[in-house]
């Protein structure tokens, strides 16, 4: 492929409007007649609301209504895209509830001329409550007798087979305790490991324990961590003509669509969704959020336009965040460093809702990651009264890395290895396999890994070899330290739709229905197009973000997944845009088709050559396929119903992702991170940072770049501070606020910071390029905290974030001595 | 009545130009306002709802609560003068570096734009239970939540604690101490002043004020005598973040000496109790003694005598003891941490 757009830096279309502020968000749009409505909160961390006297809120001026739990539609059932049909979670997540399962979850809805009106309305509303039995931490949830978060138990049950030609039956809520005996070793710190729904093992673990010269056994406790993104999750809505227009705040935009159609039961041609802009997501916007529906319902019922805009402590709330993990892990090393076996045991803090995959993320990313010999894995999801969780850049991969790497670089210092001789020997290549045998006897594997030309550009760029020596040389009061630290995630899917039209003006109108969460992959992905056609970035026109403009259907945008799939998608559509151009050449000029080639907007060959500009002319008149008249059976209906729209126009370029993959597609990042501790305060800096991303094909340096260090950063706040606090007595949050639950700040950023990647294309995209957004997560987290250790020890510090106090504290007293297993402290 | 933390309420709202007119206002409404300075600690009361005023008193227009200026070789500061002033002027840089150096540790650059000094030394505590609208000893009620068996309190007090385990946050406190700043309070009865190591009043006092501001007096400025000009001057902050973060422990120090000893010394310690703990027994201990490793040593030590730790502030005992030894010991004053 020629190389004039992938792999250049240019300014995206969106990038003037981002700093000049002209950018409108969710809250930026009014409405005519626009009431403004605030949520009531439950107080509570479980409780059943038993009378709602709101009267006095009703009889004030400029109160319009209410709306409560009762007034949504029941949970909808999902349909697959192959017709499938999964019966509704009753027990799922809902915008409003009269059972809130957690201190913040939204019980009722005011609206009302302005917020003011609106929040001294909400405050008159009287609220009769049953108070609930409540959990804040999984280990006391797993207690004998310990209290259960939901009314029905503490974990989610596997759904049961269903009967023949019966839709899969919902999840259900169980319970799960664990006897006293488990919980033998809690006050030593050592997590307790009592029966689990989930497990799974390859190879032979015992003999793989025992043929190993170094046997670890650690406990280890990540952070709950919410996505803090800059814009919350504000949406404002109004009807038209039986079409419902939302505004809100969502990483997907096509993909949205589905969501809101399913919590409205609105038929999907029936909604115009509008996010040409999101301030950040992180997971926890993926496909829009429940509580949306909340002013499109009452802008039905009240019929006047409706805004509700989040405030930070509600956003903390509703907002969800990343599950914390306590994990346990035995790990067994050969004399150099390769895990012979790995006995991985995690409890994952699951919130009140939905089952979160991070426990089996958590498995199968380590068994990818470190290639372990032999390994066994189980896991538990434990619901608790706290905010939902929602998948957050890495899900569970970041998790199960940051237990993992304590353990890898504590051999390393045991056996007298390089850091980064243990990542490297035990590091994935090629078609490396991860995870359990599956039911066809198999287990699967990834489409390519380059993590050793990862480490070694790392080292090169971070001068790996020659400043490690002065790791734990104290100077003064410091003591510097050196950590390398890789990383893994999934980071691509397939099947998608591209769409595009050459019009008679010359120029290529390209429509994206990925969202723009920030991370550019709505736009860069789209360059591939562009780029084989041989049309200049100039003369392409980018429409985004409004599904009333005919957008094609696009991935969630979430998971790493865009850059890979919508590279496919847009070389797909490309390359039915170059057939239909030949083919038109050949019509014209005469002689065969695969003679033409299109070159410097032009598409020529023996019979004569005609600008794409003609071409599209020529398109029109041909009708048929070449103007979109005639559309392509395998493409999705969304697609269908854009591509009807936009037909006679131009040239059509439409056409779904075809093309084959063998292997699951993951990206992977290594990282190498320089601290500097006081030990007199336990006061720490992070002097630099260098990052090297395998994510196959750079596709634009500068989005990669931003990537690659800012979901470092993302990480880094593991490591150094950000948190929840609860009161376990209460139930309650404390850190609900920025300046509470520390989310790193600019300042906190490492002193130098420096990316590369390895820029190998990926063998099973024709492309070449794979998603990043999520390992770098895991990999800034754990060269921070390998770093760490390295300056300080081991045994210093067994859960994350380390802070000051957990450091002073432990080097005061020669041990570890913050709370090891306590959740939220 | 439910509770909702977000928008301002309704309030009238006054803008006085002088302090005569302040003063006049505060005692109108002196059972019921709320005075505005920078706004950085009031807007968080209000717009969480928990203080509805029916009056507030904004003094930003009132040019004579602003700027710097020398007084009796010493200097008196407005009380609404932004913190971002107070680090950048020549004379408090030149006599008072360690205010300066205080005021810059303040949260980050657009609150030190915005907030003043007078609203830096009168802001309320920040224990998470107490902001948080619990009806704590604090807010009038019965229980501290802050010191229970599963309370968290990684941030709060390891001294002077009674009923209240909340600190001081302020980082010009113990600046302000350590200079003998003293402070002027305006009410319609006239002028008082008010050393500041005395501004400021634990629970034992008062469990309900963290100063001995009355209703209807008003904070205008704040004098810092010639006393310690010039003195040797150690400031230190330990956060969790590098901008935007209450101190853990802060350290303020003014030593002189004679013959190279010390010869005068005070030594105040910030957020370790509900007030800056100024250590008069360590100053005293350590007069005429070298300033060396041992007289560093003895200081810390004796700083966190009587120290009682809750579940989780354990660690500030030897960041206290280690930060009054690098108060002692000098040095380029570590202003980054």
């Amino acid at each position: 492929m020629a190389n004039k757009l992938i792999g250049q830096n240019y300014a995206t279309p969106d990038i003037v409007a981002k700093v000049t502020g002209q950018a409108k968000y969710a809250e930026d749009f009014r409405a005519d007649g626009m009431l403004f409505c605030k949520l009531l909160l439950s107080p509570l961390p479980h409780g059943r609301v038993k009378r709602i006297d709101a009267s006095k809120a009703l009889a004030m001026p400029g109160v319009k209504g209410i709306l409560t739990a009762d007034d949504l539609p029941a949970p909808a059932d999902v349909v697959t895209d192959l017709g499938q049909r999964i019966a509704a979670n009753t027990k799922g997540e809902k915008a409003l509830s009269n059972e809130p399962v957690y201190q913040g979850e939204p019980v009722l809805a005011v609206a009302a001329i302005d917020e003011l009106t609106a929040v001294e309305a909400i405050e008159k509303i009287e609220i009769d409550w049953e108070p609930l039995p409540f959990v804040v931490d999984p280990l006391v949830s797993l207690r004998p007798g310990g209290p259960n978060a939901r009314l029905e138990g503490n974990v989610w049950g596997k759904p049961k087979p269903p009967a023949q030609g019966q839709p899969p039956s919902p999840p259900a809520i169980e319970e799960l305790k664990w006897t006293a005996a488990d919980f033998a070793e809690y006050d030593q710190g050592r997590l307790p490991m009592g029966k689990t729904p989930d497990e799974w093992s390859y190879g032979d673990v015992d003999a793989g324990f025992k043929n190993a010269a170094l046997v670890l056994d650690e406990t280890f406790v990540t952070p709950n961590t919410s996505h803090q993104t800059l814009e919350p999750r504000t949406a404002m809505a109004y009807w038209q003509n039986g079409k419902l227009f939302i505004h809100c705040s969502t990483q997907s935009v096509v993909q949205t669509v589905g969501s809101m159609s399913r919590w409205l039961h609105l038929d999907q041609k029936d909604i115009v969704l509008i996010s040409e802009y999101t301030g950040g997501g992180f997971g926890s916007k993926a496909t829009g959020t429940v509580t949306a529906v909340i002013p499109a319902l009452l802008s039905k019922k009240l019929n006047a336009p409706v805004m509700m805009r989040i405030d930070a402590e509600t956003e903390y709330s509703i907002g969800g965040a990343r599950p914390g993990m306590h994990g346990r892990l035995k790990v067994g090393f050969g004399k150099n460093g390769r895990i012979t076996a790995l006995d991985m045991f995690v409890i994952n803090e699951n919130g009140p809702y939905e089952a979160q995959g991070d426990t089996g993320m958590a498995g199968r990313i380590v068994s990818l990651l470190y290639q372990p010999e032999a390994m066994r894995w189980r896991g538990v999801s434990v619901l608790t009264n706290t905010p939902p969780r929602r998948a957050q850049s890495q899900p569970g991969g970041m998790q199960g890395i940051v237990l993992t790497e304590p353990i890898l670089t504590k051999a390393a210092r045991k056996l007298g290895i390089d850091q980064v001789a243990i990542h490297r020997i035990n590091a994935p290549e090629g078609k490396a396999k991860f995870g359990p045998v599956n039911p066809r006897g198999q287990r699967a594997y990834a489409t390519s890994a380059f993590v050793k030309e990862s480490l070694d550009r790392g080292a090169e760029m971070f001068r790996w070899h020659e400043r490690k020596a002065q790791g734990g040389k104290r100077q003064g009061s410091k003591v510097r330290g050196y950590g390398v630290a890789t990383s893994a995630f999934v980071s691509g899917s397939t099947g998608y739709d591209g769409l595009f039209v050459i019009k008679p003006d010359g120029r290529m109108y390209i429509q994206s229905g990925i969202g723009n969460l920030g991370t550019e992959s709505m736009t860069d992905s789209h360059r591939v197009s562009a780029e084989m056609l041989d049309i200049p970035w100039e003369k392409v026109e980018l429409t985004w973000g409004h599904t009333g403009r005919n957008l094609p259907w696009s991935c969630v945008s979430g998971g790493s997944q865009t850059t890979h799939a919508h590279t496919r998608a847009a070389h797909a559509a490309a390359k039915d845009a170059i057939a239909k151009l030949q083919e038109i050449a050949a019509h014209t000029y005469g002689g065969n088709a695969a003679a033409y080639k299109v070159a410097n907007e032009r598409v020529s060959g023996p019979g004569g050559s005609m600008t794409l500009a003609q071409a599209a002319q020529k398109a029109i008149e041909l009708g048929g396929k070449y103007d979109g008249h005639e559309l392509p059976q395998n493409i999705n209906p969304f697609t269908k119903g854009s591509a009807t729209a936009l037909a006679g126009q131009g040239l059509m370029a439409v056409a779904r992702d075809t093309y084959p993959r063998d292997g699951a597609t993951h990206s992977f990042v290594s990282a190498f991170a320089e601290v500097e501790v006081d030990v007199e305060t336990g006061k720490y800096h992070i002097l630099d940072y260098v990052a090297v991303a395998d994510v196959g094909t750079v596709i634009h340096p500068h989005s990669l770049g931003g990537q690659v260090l800012g979901r470092s950063m993302l990480g880094i706040g593991h490591a150094i501070g950000q948190h929840w606090v609860y009161d376990q007595h209460y139930g309650l949050p404390l850190a609900k606020r920025f300046h509470q639950n520390k989310p790193p700040t600019i300042l906190d950023a490492p002193q130098k910071m420096a990316w590369d990647a390895v820029n190998i294309p990926d063998p099973e995209t024709p492309v070449g390029a794979r998603g990043i957004g999520e390992p770098p997560v895991a990999a800034g987290c754990c060269a921070v905290l390998n770093a760490l250790a390295d300056a300080v020890g081991d045994d210093v510090f067994r859960r994350a974030p380390v802070m000051v106090g957990t450091l002073l504290a432990a080097l005061e007293a020669g041990k570890p001595i913050q709370e090891p297993l306590t959740a939220h402290i | 009545m439910a509770v909702i933390r977000d928008v301002l309420p309704a309030f009238e709202l006054f803008q006085p130009t002088t302090i005569d007119d302040a003063v006049r206002l505060v005692d109108k409404y002196r059972d019921d306002y709320w005075v505005l300075a920078g706004g950085l600690d009031s807007m968080d009361w209000l717009k969480d709802r928990l203080r509805k005023p029916r009056s507030v008193i904004d003094l930003s227009r009132i040019p004579e609560l602003v700027g710097i200026k020398e007084a009796n070789g010493g200097i008196e500061i407005g009380a609404m003068t932004p913190l971002t002033a107070v680090v950048r002027h020549p004379l408090v840089r030149d006599r008072f570096g360690l205010l300066a150096e205080a005021a810059e540790l303040v949260a980050s650059p657009q609150i030190r734009n915005q907030g003043t000094i007078g609203g830096n030394v009168s802001q309320d505590t920040r224990c998470w239970y107490y902001r948080g609208g619990w009806n704590c000893y604090r807010a009038g009620g019965n229980i501290c939540y802050a010191d229970t068996p599963t309370a968290i309190n990684r941030e709060h007090a390891i001294l002077d604690a009674d009923r209240c385990v909340a600190v001081s946050p302020s980082d010009t406190a113990p600046a302000l101490v350590a200079l003998e700043a003293q402070m002027v309070l305006r009410s319609a009865r006239g002028e008082r002043v008010v050393d500041a190591e005395h501004y400021f009043v634990g629970p034992g006092v008062d469990i309900t004020r963290m100063t001995v501001l009355e209703p209807g007096e008003i904070l205008t400025s704040i004098r810092i005598p010639a006393t310690w000009a010039g003195a040797q001057f150690y400031f230190e902050k330990v956060r969790d973040r590098q901008v935007w973060d209450f101190p853990l422990v802060n350290v303020a120090s003014a030593i002189k000496f004679a013959n190279g000893r010390i010869d005068g010394a005070r030594l105040v310690v910030g957020a370790v109790a509900a007030r800056p703990k100024r250590l008069a027994s360590v100053e005293a201990a350590i007069v005429g003694k070298p300033r060396d490793e041992q007289t560093a040593d003895m200081a810390g030590r004796m700083a966190v005598e009587g120290a009682v730790t809750l579940r989780h502030n354990g660690y500030k005992v030897p960041l206290m003891r280690n930060l009054v030894k690098r108060a002692i010991r000098g040095g380029p004053a570590a202003v980054t941490t």
